[in-house]
C-alpha cells in the first residue's frame, strides 16, 4: 500500500525535526531513507507507525489519511535495531503475539507462524528463547513478527546494524528476497549508502530533517543533485576540486590547469565560481586530460587500489583502478581525466549540470 | 561464593575466619531453640528435662490476655495487607515515573528519594494526630496506611529501577503488533519485572512482619496487637516473668521470616540487581 507524507511536521518540544517533508512510497517499492546520523531517519520512520505524532501535516496510507489513527490500528509491521523480541516467550509464541492479540483461533495462528517461519527460514527454531539465537536469527525473527498478520507497511530502523559484516551481506539479500516475494511495501532506515543502494528500489536522501533527492539508486549516483548527496554516495567517495569558468573553460583554482566543460553542459557565465566532482573511476583510468600529481596515499582493497593524487595547487583527487606497480607513495604521476564524467555544481552547491 | 568459580583461590582460609566470628552468634541460636523444650537447672549449661510447658501459649490463652492466634493473625494482616499496597502503588507509581512523560516527573523522583531518607521518628506526632482525627488510632488500618506509606519511596524507586531495565523498544513493539497499552504491560513488561516484583514482595512482608516502632506507637492495644507488641508487653510485665515462654514466643515469632528467607534469598538479592540502575 502507498505511502503518502503530505507536508509531514516534526517537533520534539521546541525542536524542529521535520519540517514539510513530502514524501510518496509507491506500492510495493522498498524505499530507503538514508542520511547522516541525527537527521532524522528513525523520527519519520517512528512517525509513519505512530510511535511519534506528527505536529503538522498529513500521512496518508492508500488514500486513508491516518494521520490521527493510533498504532494498533495502523497495520504496521516494525522491525527495531536492537529487534526487541520478547525475551520471556518462545520464538512461536513471539511470533504469534500479534496474533494472539487480534484473537484469531489457535489453529489458525499455528499455520501462519509455521508458514511465516518457512518463508524466514526459522522453521525448526520455534521452540527457543529469542536469548538462545545468533543476531542474524534474531533479525529473522523480528522479520517474521513483523510480517505475521500481513501488514499493509513494512518499516525497518537501520535492521543490519548489529549484525557482523558476513552476516550483514547474507541479510542484505535475504531481506530484500521477502520483501519481494511478499510484495509489501517497505522504508528501511539506515546511515549505510551500499545497504541503502543494494537493497531498495529508490532512496530518499536526508540531510537535517529535509529530502534532498529522491529517485533509483542508480541515478541517485550518476544524476546527483547537490555535492551533499554526490558526496553521500558512493565508495570511495567522489573528491571535489574548486574552479572558475574562465573564457569557457574551468580553471582550477590557484593553477594554470584549464578543463573542458563536459559536452553536456551549457555554456556558462565567465567568473562564475563552481565545484567539480570527480568520482575515482573516472580518473586514472579512461583517457582524458593528463594531470600531474603526486601519491600522497594508496590504501589496498584487494582486486583494486585506491590511490589518493595531490595537484599543484594542493587539491587531492581520488583513483581507484587494478593495482599497478608504477605508482608507490610519494610518485609522481600523470593520469587521464575523464572530463566527460566530470559533476558540476554552482557555489551553493546545486548541481549546474 | 559458589564453588563452581572459586578454584583460582582457596576459600577454606574465608570459611574458617567467618565460621569463627559466627560461633558465638550459632551457640545463641542454638541455646535459643534448645531452651524452649528443655528446662535447666539454676546456674547450669546442661539441660536436665524435656518439656513443652513454654510452648503452652500455643494451646491455651491465660485469663486476661488475648490468644497468640489472634496476634499471629493481626502481624499476619499487617504484613500482607501492607506488602499488597505497596506492591499495587509501587508497581504503577514506578511505571508512570519510568515511562510516562508526565508533569512534574523530575519533582516526582527527587520527592520519592527524599521521602525515602526521610526520618520517620519526627513524624510521629503528626501521624498521631492525623490518625486520632481519622478515628484510626488503635486499628490495623491506620498503622497499615502508616507503615505501607512510609515504605513506598523504596517500593517506587525499587520498582522504577526494575521498568527502566525494560528496552522502550519492546513496548513499542507491542503496541505496533496491536496490543493496548494495559496488554502491553501485562503480558509483555510485567512477565520480566516479576523478579523485582517478587523481591520487593518478600521485603516488604518481613519489613511488615518484624516492625515494631509503628505498631506499638499507633496499635498498642490487646485486641490489634502484633507479635512485636505482644512479645515486647510480655518483658514489659514484671510480675510474672518467664524467659523460656518469652524465647518459644520469640523463636515462634522468627520462624516464618526464616522460611521464606531461605525459600526466597536468591530472589532477594534482585533488589540490588534492578534496583541499582534508577
Ligand atoms: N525524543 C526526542 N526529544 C528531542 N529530540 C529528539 C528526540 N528524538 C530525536 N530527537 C532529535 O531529533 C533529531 C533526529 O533524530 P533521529 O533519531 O530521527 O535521527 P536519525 O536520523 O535516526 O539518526 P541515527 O542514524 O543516529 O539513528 C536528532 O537531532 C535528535 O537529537
Ligand atoms: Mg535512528
Amino acid at each position: 500500500m502507498r505511502i503518502l507524507l503530505d507536508n509531514f511536521t516534526k517537533k520534539f518540544d521546541d525542536v524542529m525535526v521535520i519540517n514539510n517533508m513530502n514524501l510518496e512510497v509507491r506500492d510495493g517499492e522498498m524505499m530507503a531513507l538514508l542520511g547522516p546520523s541525527g537527521c532524522g531517519k528513525s523520527t519519520t520512520l517512528f512517525s509513519i507507525c505512530e510511535i511519534y505524532q506528527c505536529n503538522g501535516g498529513r500521512i496518508l496510507f492508500g488514500d486513508r489519511d491516518v494521520s490521527n489513527v493510533t498504532s494498533q490500528h495502523r497495520n504496521v509491521g516494525v522491525v527495531f535495531q536492537n529487534y526487541a523480541l520478547y525475551p520471556h516467550m518462545s520464538i512461536f509464541d513471539n511470533i504469534a503475539f500479534p496474533l494472539m492479540v487480534k484473537k484469531m483461533p489457535a489453529e489458525q495462528i499455528k499455520k501462519e507462524v509455521h508458514k511465516i517461519a518457512e518463508l524466514v527460514h526459522i522453521g525448526d527454531l520455534l521452540e527457543r528463547k529469542p536469548s538462545q539465537l545468533s543476531g542474524g536469527q534474531q533479525q529473522r525473527v523480528a522479520l517474521s513478527r513483523a510480517l505475521v498478520r500481513k501488514p499493509d507497511v513494512l518499516l525497518l530502523d537501520e535492521p543490519l546494524a548489529n549484525l557482523d559484516a558476513k552476516l550483514r551481506l547474507e541479510m542484505r539479500s535475504e531481506i530484500r528476497r521477502i520483501q519481494q516475494e511478499t510484495g509489501i511495501t517497505a522504508v528501511l532506515v539506515t546511515h549505510d549508502q551500499v545497504e541503502a543502494m543494494s537493497m531498495c528500489d529508490r532512496i530518499a536522501l536526508m540531510d537535517h530533517g529535509k529530502i534532498l533527492q529522491v529517485t533509483t539508486p542508480n541515478d541517485m549516483y550518476h544524476n546527483p543533485q547537490t555535492d551533499f548527496v554526490a558526496g553521500f554516495l558512493g565508495n570511495p567517495p567522489i573528491a571535489f576540486l574548486d574552479g572558475v569558468i574562465t573564457n569557457g573553460q574551468i580553471q582550477l583554482k590557484d593553477s594554470a590547469i584549464q578543463l573542458p566543460l563536459p559536452s553536456r553542459v551549457p555554456v556558462q557565465p565567465d567568473g562564475k565560481i563552481v565545484r567539480l566532482g570527480v568520482r575515482p573511476e573516472y580518473f586514472g583510468n579512461q583517457a582524458g586530460i593528463e594531470l600531474q600529481g603526486q601519491v600522497s596515499f594508496v590504501e589496498t582493497q584487494g582486486r583494486e587500489n585506491l590511490y589518493d593524487i595531490r595537484l599543484g595547487n594542493g587539491a587531492v583527487l581520488r583513483s581507484i583502478q587494478p593495482v599497478r606497480a608504477d605508482a608507490g607513495l610519494g610518485d609522481s604521476v600523470s593520469w587521464p581525466l575523464d572530463t566527460e564524467q566530470i559533476l558540476i555544481f554552482d557555489d551553493q552547491g546545486q548541481r549546474v549540470a | 561464593m559458589s564453588d563452581k568459580n572459586s578454584s583460582n583461590f582457596k576459600s577454606w582460609p574465608v570459611t574458617l575466619i567467618l565460621g569463627l566470628f559466627s560461633v558465638p552468634l550459632l551457640v545463641m541460636y542454638l541455646y535459643l531453640f534448645i531452651d524452649t523444650f528443655t528446662n535447666t537447672a539454676p546456674g547450669s549449661l546442661i539441660p536436665n528435662e524435656l518439656t513443652f510447658e513454654h510452648w503452652r501459649f500455643l494451646w491455651e490463652t491465660e485469663p486476661g490476655t488475648v490468644s497468640i492466634w489472634q496476634v499471629t493473625l493481626n502481624t499476619l494482616i499487617f504484613a500482607s495487607v501492607m506488602t499488597l499496597v505497596i506492591l499495587s502503588v509501587s508497581l504503577t507509581a514506578g511505571y508512570a515515573l519510568s515511562r510516562l512523560n508526565m508533569p512534574f516527573r523530575r519533582f516526582f523522583l527527587a520527592g520519592v528519594l527524599t521521602l525515602h531518607a526521610f526520618p520517620t521518628v519526627t513524624l510521629v506526632i503528626a501521624l498521631f494526630i492525623v490518625l486520632q482525627f481519622l478515628g484510626l488510632y488503635n486499628t490495623l488500618i491506620g498503622v497499615i496506611f502508616i507503615k505501607a506509606a512510609l515504605m513506598l519511596p523504596f517500593g517506587i524507586w525499587v520498582m522504577k529501577g526494575f521498568y527502566d531495565t525494560v528496552p522502550w523498544e519492546i513496548e513499542m513493539a507491542g503496541v505496533q503488533d496491536g496490543a493496548s497499552r494495559f496488554m502491553v504491560w501485562r503480558l509483555l513488561v510485567l512477565p520480566q519485572i516479576k523478579p523485582g516484583l517478587i523481591a520487593l514482595g518478600v521485603f516488604s512482608f518481613l519489613e511488615g512482619w518484624s516492625e515494631y516502632l509503628m505498631p506499638q506507637i499507633f496499635a498498642p492495644e490487646a485486641d490489634v496487637q502484633v507479635l512485636s507488641v505482644y512479645l515486647a508487653s510480655l518483658i514489659a510485665d514484671d510480675q510474672k516473668f518467664d524467659f523460656n515462654l518469652f524465647k518459644s514466643i520469640g523463636l515462634f515469632y522468627v520462624l516464618p521470616v526464616i522460611v521464606l528467607y531461605l525459600v526466597f534469598q536468591n530472589k532477594l538479592m534482585n533488589i540490588y540487581g534492578g534496583g541499582s540502575k534508577g
